[in-house]
Order: structure tokens, then sequence, then C-alpha cells
């Protein structure tokens, strides 16, 4: 309340007269801080309230008209294409949808989310901290409703916080639309010029390729690298660090557990793997100025052998070069060992003070469960939409790229482990950690060890703060 | 409540992040502005009639009044969009807050921050770097320029030459950040052109190269303020009494001895202007290199500006991203008031 007063009494006597104009003070601001709940269980109840008794029945959007109030993100067709097909199946829902790009939501969606007019359905680009404040809302309820709990565990792990601020268990936040995976992506036509017949079995049956690529004057693996789209060379030190070493270490980190490192053995082979990459030339010699679109445009035209990406690409490199990408996933160091990769869900949360949380859950469920919808996210999305472990995989169009990341999503769930990004651990370790370091590995001003260590040190400074 | 809180908090937030760039850019450029106009409208004008207006008649009173009223919407505008936020990044600097939950004072600890993280301190060193190619190049070369204009004749040459070199003032620093980095990347027209004269092993990836990439963000910096320099240098030498070369070329003065010893002594506040602003936006830079490298390769474009954007925004460290802006301001004051004094002296 002093630290209020202190902000009403410097506001005053800067505004003075102007009145009106003082309204713009952050001594409001600290208001709906102040209201809102730290991260407690009964965020649920508190908020929803006045809208349904807690969940006797399962929530549904009614049948009054009902604004669904949504934020998403700028490019990616996938949730208008949803939201379009929804009001379709049910009428009286209509959407008030705002628009943003992704590196814009991550500074908007605290200030949103904190707003009077709360979001009811929001495109997360992180979630600990939002629901740590207290900002978003706690699907506990919703899950039992609908029988989330009972899909495939790795489907709402991510998606999960616990008490201490670590992901990967306690209260679901947010849910996915679909979820992404992330593999090596190939031209079919270089790679059969490389003598490539089936997809590697191991890392270094890997390895031989792109040796064997860059001999034949390829490039062997095209990817970006500006600090302006992020660094892309942290898609292949991921799968590195899954292949030469255990996936529950990287996991652990990026949920921020309890005295997790990224600087572990493995982890150095797997970074001393990637700067041979490097030093044998087989990323691009312009790759700190490669953007994510220029890299993609590039390998679309037939630059690179391979490249690290994920499938929601899918759908433009079928348009790119119809018939002639092919999909992997990482293959383990050792012959037989399960593949692991980087996938993750599109998070969708709602707002802790949303107006329609019921129908926007509503919503969330459908998307996974109504068939039309899963048509929809495949075909759009070019992903799995997830959803009960009986629900139909939707069919997808021959000679496309999805039918083999697809099958992939079931090789992985069935003997792989799943990861989230590294670059997904704290807010800023992408933008502050692995984009420079990885940088200046490129430039040759950072070894294996520096880069490890490094990475490891923003990453506790952040999580000090 | 809450709407206007949200909107209250980002327009603070932004306003203390602005203020940095733009109130300190304004105040000693304004300051400066006022001094030359005053300069002149003192020769132009009878000097006792400015002072008299301010003398305490009751007739003057009033106009005092009227005068005040006038200067009030400006006043309060500058209050509300310079002073307050200024003050808030101050008061900001000195806790540890993300924008929603409530704030922690550190006292002086994201300070220490600022000087122990070496990513933080290099950025301040390349801003200093950033100096060399926005100011001292810009106004180097706009020197020439101005007085090649001057000499070769100020005619139709002169004016299609000043617009042209003008025209980047006109085109978004964005829009401009983003063309430059095509130009710039390694299929791009520079290396094109680099490789058709022979050159090709100077091609490189510009904006992606460790060396480079500072120099490569500079040059769109000279390629944006020498217009603005030329300008304002040859409209400077305009002013100069052409009798006075006239009489140094029947001495037989080369172009060089007239530069040194006519254009520029008689440019130099003008010099003083340009320097000045051009200073201020090297070391406020933001826009140029934010949309052209944000800051890569590894951190060797980053810049204050884009920091403090960093960390206010993509890290919610609103407390530590006021204390880089406090420095950054700082630091533009320490170098820009010097500036300001030397031409004060001479007056």
């Amino acid at each position: 309340m002093n630290k209020k007063f202190l902000h009403l009494l410097s506001i005053l006597i800067l505004c003075g007269i102007v009145v009106s104009a003082c309204a713009s003070s952050p001594a409001t601001t600290e208001a709906p801080a102040a209201e809102a709940p730290a991260a407690e269980a009964d965020t649920t109840t508190d908020t929803t309230a006045e809208e349904a008794a807690p969940v006797s029945e399962t929530p549904s959007c009614g049948t009054d008209p009902v604004v669904l109030n949504a934020y998403f993100e700028t490019g990616f067709d996938l949730p208008f294409k949803l939201a379009e097909e929804f009001t379709k199946q049910y009428p009286n829902v209509t959407w008030d949808i705002k628009q943003d790009q992704f590196a814009n939501l991550i500074n908007e969606t605290p200030r949103l989310l904190a707003g009077d007019n709360a979001p009811d359905l929001i495109r997360l680009p992180t979630m600990v901290s939002f629901a740590k404040q207290g900002l978003l809302m706690n699907l506990d309820d919703y899950a039992t409703a609908f029988g989330w709990d009972e899909w495939p565990v790795p489907q709402l792990d991510q998606n999960r916080v616990g008490e201490d601020g670590t992901r990967g268990s306690g209260s679901l936040y947010a849910m996915g639309l679909n979820y992404s995976l992330t593999g090596i992506f190939y031209n079919k036509e270089l790679a059969a010029q490389i003598g490539m017949t089936e997809a590697p079995a191991t890392l270094a049956e890997l390895e031989d390729l792109l040796a064997s690529a860059k001999a034949a004057g390829l490039l062997p693996i095209m990817q970006w690298g500006s600090a302006k789209s992020g660094m892309g060379l942290a898609f292949p030190l991921q799968a590195l660090m899954a292949s030469v070493g255990p996936a529950q270490p990287i996991s652990d980190w990026i949920y921020q557990k309890e005295g997790a490192t990224i600087d572990t053995e493995s982890n150095l082979v797997a970074a001393q793997h990637l700067q041979d990459w490097i030093d044998n030339g087989y990323f691009p010699t312009d790759i700190n100025a490669i953007e994510y679109t220029d890299a993609n445009a590039r390998f679309g035209q037939g630059e690179g052998v391979f490249m690290f990406n994920g499938d929601w690409q899918n759908a433009s490199y079928d348009t790119d070069m119809p018939g002639n990408v092919g999909f992997f996933l990482m293959p383990p160091a050792e012959a037989g060992g399960g593949p692991a990769a980087m996938s993750a869900p599109l998070t969708y949360g709602i707002a802790a003070n949303a107006k329609n949380a019921d129908c926007a859950a509503f919503f969330l469920n459908w998307v996974a469960s109504n068939q039309t919808a899963r048509e929809i996210d495949v075909a759009v999305g070019g992903s799995n939409p997830g959803g009960p472990a009986d629900a139909v995989m939707p069919a997808v169009t021959e000679g496309s790229v999805t039918n083999e990341t697809l099958a992939a999503g079931v090789v992985l769930g069935k003997t792989g482990s799943a990861m989230d990004f590294i670059a997904n651990a704290t807010s800023a370790i992408f933008a502050q950690g692995w984009t420079p370091e990885l940088q200046k590995m490129v430039g040759g001003k950072q070894d294996a060890a520096g880069l490890l260590e490094a990475v490891q040190a923003e990453y506790l400074r952040e999580l000090e703060e | 409540m809450l709407p206007v809180c949200s909107k209250q908090s980002r327009l603070n937030i932004y306003g203390n992040w602005k203020s940095k760039e733009s109130g300190c850019v304004t105040m000693p450029e304004f300051s400066k502005l006022s001094s030359l106009m005053k300069k002149t409208s003192d020769k132009v004008r009878v000097p006792n009639k400015v002072s008299r207006r301010f003398s305490l008649g009751g007739k003057d009173r009033r106009e005092t009044i009227i005068g005040g009223l006038f200067v009030t919407p400006a006043l309060v505008m500058y209050a509300i969009f310079v002073l307050v936020p200024l003050v808030l990044s101050v008061y900001y600097s000195f806790f540890r807050w993300n924008g929603i939950t409530p704030m922690t004072w550190v006292g002086l600890k994201n300070y220490r921050t600022v000087f122990e993280v070496p990513d933080l301190l290099a950025t301040i060193f390349n801003a200093f770097k950033l100096v060399l190619f926005f100011s001292i190049i810009p106004v180097g070369l706009g020197l020439i320029v101005a007085s090649v204009i001057q000499r070769v004749g100020s005619g139709r040459f002169g004016s299609i030459t000043r617009t042209v070199l003008f025209l980047p003032q006109v085109i978004p620093l964005v829009a401009a950040g983003i063309i430059w980095g095509w130009l710039l990347a390694l299929p791009g027209l520079i290396n094109e052109v680099l490789t058709a004269v022979g050159l090709e092993s100077f091609t490189r990836a510009w904006l992606g190269d460790f060396t480079w990439a500072l120099p490569s963000v500079g040059m769109i910096g000279v390629w944006v303020l020498l217009g603005f320099c030329t300008v304002l240098l040859s409209t400077g030498i305009t002013k100069i009494d052409p009798a006075l070369y006239e009489s140094a070329r029947i001495d037989g003065a080369s172009w060089w001895n007239e530069f040194l010893s006519i254009t520029v002594p008689l440019l130099k506040y003008e010099i003083g202007v340009c320097l000045t602003v051009t200073v201020i936006n090297a070391l406020s830079a933001f826009d140029i290199v934010y949309v052209s490298t944000a800051g890569g390769p590894g951190n060797s474009t980053a810049v204050p500006g884009v920091k403090i954007y960093i960390l206010a925004f993509t890290e919610q460290r609103i407390g530590l991203a006021s204390a880089l802006a406090v420095l950054l301001m700082i630091l533009v004051l320490v170098v820009v008031l010097p500036l300001q004094r030397l031409n004060r002296e001479e007056e």
C-alpha cells in the first residue's frame, strides 16, 4: 500500500492539474496484480463461479449468443479455419479475433491476460510465469469433465505446471490445438543422388550421408540462423542431444526442475558433433544471416539435401516441392535405440478472468474430438490432432509429406520419447542464450564446452529473477 | 477498471522505454536549436525589442500570461509523454518488476548488474563504435559534398544532389532496414556486384559476419544520415559571404585551402548541430539495428536500445531495462553536453 501511495504521489506531483491524463499512472496498474491470486488451485472456481456452478455437467457454449474473445498468431491459418467451422456447427457462437506476430505475442500476453477484457482463448508463447502469476485459468476441472485426463499422457504433460513452478506435472493450464513433430526433412531427388535409399538408422549412418552430400558438392543441411528468426541450429543440436543421450534430463532442464543442467557429458558430445558439422561445412556459410523464411525458400528451390524442421511446414513444402520431400526422425546413436524428437503442443490457454471460459474449453475439446475439426487440423496444420487414444486419424492426400510425419509420430509415440524445445526453457533463453552462443560457434568464437557453459549460466541468471 | 489498467501499464512501459530514446534526445537537440534560433533572430531583428518584451509593464504581463496559455498545451503533452515516463523509469530502475505483479525494491542492484554482465556492457561499446558511422562519416562526407556543390554551382545540379541524398530521410527506417538486409545477404545485390567486378573473394553474408556486421549496420546509418548533414551544411554554406570565396580565389587558394580556412570554421554551428543529432542517433539507435540484425550475430551488433527492448518485453525485466535505459540517457548527456559547450563558448 505504501508503494501505491508513493506511486500516486509522484504522479500527482508530475501531472499537476491534468486529472484525466493521470489515469495513465501505474498506481492502478498494480491493482490487478494485487487482486490476481497466486497460482492456486481455486482460481477456476473463483472465476467461473458467475458463469456456471463448478462443473457438475459437461460445460458447453449453451444456446444464447456467445462472442468468443480470441488472440491468434498471425501467419498460421489453422485456428482461423477451426473457428470458422466451429461457428458453422454452433451458430450461437461468433468470434472476436485479434491477431499478432508470435514475437509480439510474447511481449503482449501478460498485459492481455491481466487486462479487463481478458481473452477467452489465447495462443500462449510460454506459460509457467503466467500460471505462477495467476493469469491463466486452471483447467483441471475441465479436464475431469471432458475426460482429457484419459488421453495419452505425453499430450498434456507439457501444459502442466506444478505448484513449485516446474512444468511437466501438476495442474493443467493449456491445451494443444495439435501436437507438432520435428525431425529431418529431405529432398528426395538429391538424397537419391547421394545414394540414400532408406532413412538412416543410426547417427553414424546420417553422418555418412552428410559427408557424401558434401563430397558430391551439395549443401548437406539447409538451416536458418539469423537473430531475427532465432538460431535454427538449436534444432539439430537438440536432436543430437537426444540421439547420443537420454531425453529425460533435457526435459527436466526445459521444465526447470530443481538442479537440472544442460551442461552434461552427453550433451557435450552432442555439441561436439554439431561443431564438427559446422567445421565440415555441412551448413550454409551465411547461416548467421539466414532467416527462417529464406531457409525454407532456399530448401524449396533445391538448396540443401536435409533440413531440420517441424511438421508445421508440411503444407508449404508440399507446395514448393510436391512429391519430392520426405521426412524421418533423428536416428539414435546406437542401433535399435528409440528415437527422440521435439514435439510440442500448439498451446492455447484461457485467461483466469475470461468471460466465456466454459465455451472456450468446449471449443478446445471439440478441436480434438470432432472429426471435421480433426480433418482441418491435419489438412491445414499438418500435425497430429491429438485427442482420445481411440480417435480416428483423418486421411491425408496421397504423396503429401504429412503422411510421413504422421507415421513418424506413431513410431515416436510407441518407442520413443517426446521433448519440448530447448529454446522454450525460459522466455528469453532463445534470444539471450542459444541464439548468440550458437552464432558464435558458427563464427568460430565459441566451442562445444563453452556453448553449454554459457547457456547454463544464462539459464541460472534468468531463473534467479 | 482492468482494461484501463492494461492500457496504462502498456503506455507506461512504452513511455518509459521510449523516454530514454526520445526524452533525452529532444532535450539537448531542442536547446541547441533554440540557441541557434535565438542567435539568428538576434542578428536579424532589433535585439532591444526582444529584451523589452520581458520587462514588466502591465500590458506586457498580460502578454506573458497569454503567451503562457499558448505554451500550456505543449507543456502538458511534454510533461505527460516525456517527463513523467522519464521520472517513472528512474523509479522503476530501483525495483525488480515484471510489469504485472508487485514490485520489489532492490536498490542499486540493477545498475550493478549492467556493469557485471559483459553482454550488457558490450552494448555500450557497440554504441560508441556506431558513432563513427552515424556521426563522423556523415558529417565529414556531408561537409565535402556541400562544399563541392557550393563550388561547382548550386543550380539544378546542387538541388538534385541534395534531393537524392536527402531521400533516405523520407523512407521509414524499418523499410530501409529490411531492404538493406536483402541487399547485404549472401545472394544479395552487393555481393553480385562484387562478383561482377572480380572481387568474389570479398563476398560474404555481411550482416551475419562477426567482423563486418557492425560496419554494415553502420553503413546503413551513413546512407540515412548523410542527406540530413548535407542539406543542413549546404544551407549553412549559402549563408557564407561569397566575397570571402572570391577573394580567396583571387589569392590563388585551392579547393582544400578554401575548405579548411573558410567553409569549416564558418560552418561550426551547423557542424555542431549535425554532430549532436547524429551522435544521439548513434547512441540510442534501435530501429535500423533491430530490423537488420536484431543484435546478431552473437551480440556483435547489440546496442543499448535493442537490449532494453529485449529486457523489458521479452524477459519482462522492467527494472533492469530501466536501469540500462537510465544509464544510456546519462551517457548521451555526457557525450552531448560537451559538444554543446564547445559551441557556446565561441559565441
